[in-house]
């Protein structure tokens, strides 16, 4: 149960960050991304602060050994560049770019959607879980999942 | 520049940091949401409590900072139907296929310096990037 409550937890600190710092806010996401217009670097500080305190707590968490509430660590391990990450990242890109909701925010917005009429959400959120699910119909010659520590 | 907010983006990314540091010491896993969306379309058996429970915590956080703010965050979306539609299937058949998102590469990768992660995360704003440009100052929609 322990692991379970802090995955909760973990997710509502997240949709938090992701409130306050406005990522949720698709006009704001792509005021961000649009470097060569009226460009609102706000967001490059969400990623910077984001990874530093993350970096702190994966040292703290690597120096401990193993996790609190888990028997080990579950961290992608490969290290080499491929087809489908390039070509993955690239097909993402382009869909941020266009809507201005990555996954987090996406899922994030839906309760709003509700409350204020956000529609569109539901109907991005919907077309992205199709797209997952399209996903596993592509052949599987080369290994989708990373293998992990 | 006249959105500017470097205050409330340093709040929220240090939640955000907080929230991935805090998921890799109590559960042992990265923060992608992609990836825990995704593993929850055909999970494992007993791989499915914790995603669930992640992403209603998610679904929360807008309800609970509403509640103390008194009032909800400001959410602007303006594209047309088949555009959302479009965005959202390149968004998510392209996380699965790039391995994550803006979380799990973004924030977690990068913080662990993967290379995969640094190499997909300036990948994506590239490509995220010369859309907008193109959308925008190419095709002036």
């Amino acid at each position: 149960m322990r692991p379970i409550l802090s995955a909760f937890a973990a997710g509502l600190l997240f949709g938090l960050g992701l409130v306050v710092s406005q990522m949720v806010n698709p006009a704001k996401v792509l005021a961000f991304l649009d470097v060569f217009g009226d460009w609102d670097p706000s967001l490059a500080f969400v990623m910077a602060s984001a990874v530093a305190v993350a970096a702190f707590g994966f040292r703290f968490a690597r120096f401990r050994g193993a996790p609190v509430l888990a028997p080990r660590f579950e961290i992608p391990m490969r290290r080499d560049l491929d087809a489908r990450l390039v070509s993955g990242a690239v097909l993402f890109g382009a869909g941020w770019g266009l809507v201005g909701l990555c996954p987090g925010p996406a899922l994030t917005v839906l309760p709003l959607g509700l409350w204020l009429g956000l529609w569109q959400a539901w109907v991005f959120v919907a077309a992205m879980v199709a797209g997952m699910t399209l996903f596993r119909f592509l052949p599987t010659a080369l290994p989708t999942r990373a293998p992990v520590r | 520049m006249e959105n500017f907010t470097p205050v409330s983006a340093l709040a929220g990314g240090t939640l955000i940091g907080a929230s991935a540091a805090l998921f890799m010491l109590l559960n042992g896993r990265i923060a992608g949401i992609s990836g825990i969306l995704g593993g929850l379309l055909r999970p494992a058996p007993g791989d499915a409590g914790w995603r669930v429970a992640f992403l209603a915590g998610l679904l929360l956080a807008p309800i609970a900072y509403a509640a103390f703010a008194g009032r909800p965050p400001s959410i602007e979306i303006d594209n047309s139907v088949p555009l959302l539609i479009f965005g959202g299937l390149l968004v998510g058949f392209g996380t699965r296929l790039g391995s994550g998102c803006t979380s799990g590469h973004g924030v977690c990768g990068i913080a662990r310096l993967s290379p995969r992660s640094l190499a997909a995360t300036g990948i994506f704003m590239t490509a995220a990037i010369t859309t907008v440009f193109v959308v925008r100052h190419v095709l002036g929609l």
